[in-house]
């Protein structure tokens, strides 16, 4: 698969007027960006904006590129852009391996098979017939990990996935999720106000 | 598609009501050539007032609104005031979905049964210590002040008044409130009064207007327990349009646009009401009393609730033991025979108005669920989701959009669909199931709303975002997250439609010219001189249908998600 880069060009953001925030970056296949910023920053504005989940109270402008190609006007599920929340946001009404299933995309060869080795791959063989409200917080946002990487996103958005870990998973999960984001080639924008984070993604930091 | 079904909505709520009125008020002034009205007149009214009695059941029907609504609306602010999370306090709050599931003639079935001078009560006093070895010559049933008739609504309009407020309080934050208050030295029934209800009225109001509108034109409870010489005003203008001298319909649809008038005094009574409560209130909340009336207001918040509810289930009990009743003297408390005969006898034809019934308030639920669902995650797509309650539904301001959908319960239902058959008569309508059906969608749609907005706007937007990013439609996310997510609310909601759909009378027999029966119209039609055991029967079923509705909406979200730990307790 080729490595697109992610660009978000002159990206200005106002609510009633007010200009809320004000962005123009690149970001390289396997690059992490850390953007900072405090709460009420608009961290998550930008976040939605790049999704496509703005809601329309916001005036924007500027471009959203994947791959040189322009994204700006594409509703979310076809840009191609997988975010992870504070949340790991398992469906709860489905089993592990359905939640895995959700992402895969539809004309996957040989589904099951993928999910085991998925599930293998991060340590929870045979978790798929499970309740997702039985797991562990960690196992959680594992699996809600694996998700956001089976369904083969281009780019993907962190908006502080590790906040309500505890301390001591925290770290851990860091190291998983940029290892996996890296390998995977893909370009990532993180927001978060945890110096820690933008530690760990070991990438460049722009402060809102 | 989706993006119509807003305009939908209120084209199919607004468009009949507006329609009716208007084909009211031009036979009120003898205007409807179908029945040789040719020119505009006053005779109508003239007859109308000529009427015997006409002051009697206007002052009734108009008390009777006020009356009805500031005892149930008392009753439910001093319970909520006064609760405290005791056993009994959630077992009211269980109650509340039970009770008002119970359709309104049913409901003042089993208080006649209950309160009439061979009834439970007057059984259980007598022979001792009453003294009374027959049924007491007494007038309770019917009183002619309307008495019976206002502790009927009461009882029926307390859970929906409570259900309204228990959504409200969600916004409210009440326990901190109260706990503040405390903390200053109010004791906490005086601090709920104080602190919680001048924010929770506003909130619902228009729950307390439609109370109103309904307690002073109600028909089917009036023809059970209301006055009979004369009869209250909506009563007594559906004996004129049935008559079977025609010319009579000019007066009735002068009663109809009387009845609009006298709703709407009442209405604006209730506002100079407010005015007045709000500045005498202003006072009492600031004056800084934190003790005073503490504990008689606790006891009647927990006593008048209590008494409410026991009222009606007892009731309904006893609907079950006359039906089952055969030898009963009088002052015996329980029947010395017990016989399912009446059962039997009615069985027969029990069958066609319990599946007409179904059928009509299958399809009119459907019908709304769809409609609403659609309506809601339009709003959600467009992102006009209300998130602090400014926007939603249409583009204009939320409270706009919500008295419209109250409208078919604020106008009054004798007032409106009485034109609206003169409509169907004027385009050649014929009578049918799809008519009443679209009847009770009137009614049905702003209860379905009303039950899942709330839920389905509180839904975390996060959940389709995740479905999105994944790569699912906004169809998928809808179908594979966000319904499967809702379904216990939905059922809920479609559980209410349903409820609401079987209770109506007048709509089934209106538009469907008292050829379509369902058990709401047999039951109501056995209320003058129907014999006690059959009148168990049919009220019994009545009331009995609609809980499956709720069986239904508890059951099945727990069948289907024994195994998902996180779906227990609606999200």
């Amino acid at each position: 698969m080729t490595a697109p880069s992610l660009e978000l060009k002159q990206v200005h953001i106002a609510l009633h007027g007010r200009t809320l925030l004000e962005l123009d970056a690149r970001v390289a296949p396997g690059e992490v960006l850390t953007v900072m910023g405090s709460s009420g920053s608009g961290k998550s504005t930008l976040l939605a904006y790049a999704a496509g989940f703005l809601a329309p109270a916001f005036q924007a402008s500027g471009q959203v590129l994947l791959g040189g190609q322009e994204i700006t006007a594409l509703p979310a599920e076809r840009r191609g852009i997988g975010l992870l929340f504070q949340d790991p946001l398992l469906f709860p009404h489905l089993s592990v391996a359905s939640n895995l299933r959700f992402g895969l995309p539809r004309a996957t060869p040989d589904k099951a098979a993928k999910v085991e080795a998925a599930l293998a791959d991060i340590g929870l063989a045979g978790f798929g017939q499970r309740d997702p409200a039985t797991l562990s917080g960690g196992q959680q946002a594992r699996v809600a990990l694996m998700r956001l990487l089976l369904s083969a996103p281009r780019a993907v958005l962190l908006d502080e996935p590790f906040s309500k870990l505890d301390m001591a998973l925290r770290h851990e999960m860091r190291q998983l999720v940029f290892e996996r984001l890296r390998g995977a080639g893909l370009p990532s924008l993180l927001v978060t106000h945890d110096h820690a984070d933008a530690e760990d993604a070991g990438g460049r930091m722009i402060a809102l | 598609m989706l993006r119509l079904t807003p305009w939908l909505i209120i084209a199919l709520l607004v468009g009949p009501i507006l329609a009716g009125l208007a084909m009211a008020a031009l036979p009120a002034f003898g205007y409807l050539p179908a029945l040789g009205g040719d020119a505009f007149s006053l005779e109508p009214w003239r007859a109308l007032l000529a009427q015997p009695g006409l002051a009697r059941s206007v002052a009734i029907s108009f008390t009777s609104g006020l009356a009805t609504t500031a005892v149930s609306l008392t009753v439910v602010l001093l319970f909520l005031a006064a609760a405290s999370g005791s056993r009994l306090d959630r077992w009211i709050r269980r109650m509340v979905s039970p009770l008002l599931s119970i359709p309104h003639a049913a409901a003042a079935f089993g208080l006649a049964f209950l309160i009439a001078p061979s009834g439970l009560v007057a059984r259980a006093l007598s022979p001792a210590p009453s003294g009374w070895e027959r049924p007491p010559d007494l007038l309770i049933v019917n009183d002619p002040w309307g008495l019976s008739l206002m502790a009927g609504l009461i009882i029926k309009e307390i859970p929906f008044l409570l259900l309204m407020s228990l959504a409200a309080l969600h916004q409210l934050d009440a326990e901190r409130r109260v706990a503040m208050a405390r903390s200053l030295g109010y004791r906490p029934t005086i601090a709920w009064l104080k602190v919680v209800m001048p924010s929770l009225y506003p909130l619902i109001r228009l729950p307390v207007f439609a109370v109103i509108a309904y307690a002073s034109s109600v028909v089917d409870v009036a023809m059970i327990l209301g006055p009979t010489l004369p009869p209250t005003l909506a009563v007594s203008i559906l004996t004129w349009f049935n008559a079977p001298d025609l010319s009579q319909r000019f007066m009735a649809s002068a009663g109809a646009l009387l009845q609009l008038g006298v709703t709407l005094a009442a209405l604006a009574s209730w506002w100079g009401l407010e005015c007045l409560v709000r500045r005498l209130g202003r006072g009492w909340v600031a004056g800084g009393q934190r003790q005073r009336g503490e504990r008689m207001l606790r006891l009647a918040g927990k006593a008048l609730i209590l008494l409410a509810a026991l009222t009606a289930l007892v009731g309904i009990a006893g609907l079950a033991l006359n039906s089952l009743a055969g030898v009963w003297r009088f002052p015996d408390g329980l029947p010395q025979t017990v016989t399912l005969q009446h059962w039997q006898r009615a069985l027969p034809s029990l069958g066609g108005p319990v599946a007409a019934t179904l059928l009509i308030a299958t399809v009119a639920t459907l019908l709304a669920a769809g409609l609403v669902l659609a309506a809601l995650e339009h709003e959600q797509r467009s992102g006009r989701q209300p998130a602090q309650g400014q926007l939603g539904f249409l583009e204009g301001r939320r409270s706009a959009a919500l008295t419209l959908l109250y409208l078919p319960l604020i106008v009054p239902q004798i007032a409106f669909l009485f034109g609206l058959v003169v409509v169907m008569e004027a385009l050649g309508t014929r009578p049918t199931r799809w008519l009443v059906i679209f009847g009770h969608l009137l009614f049905v749609l702003p209860y379905v709303f009303l039950s899942l907005s709330e839920a389905y706007r509180r839904f975390d937007p996060r959940w389709s975002r995740v479905a999105l990013t994944l790569g699912a439609t906004p169809d998928g996310a809808f179908w594979r997250v966000r319904l499967p997510m809702l379904l216990a609310p939905l059922l809920t909601a479609m559980a209410v439609g349903l409820a609401v759909s079987i209770g109506q009378y007048l709509p089934t027999l209106l538009l469907g010219a008292g050829r379509i029966t369902t058990v709401t119209t047999e039951a109501v039609a056995l209320a003058s001189g129907g014999s006690r055991r059959l009148i168990g029967v049919w009220a019994l079923v009545q009331a009995s249908l609609p809980l499956l509705g709720f069986i239904i909406a508890v059951g099945l979200p727990r069948l289907l998600w024994t195994n998902r730990r996180g779906m227990r307790g609606t999200p």
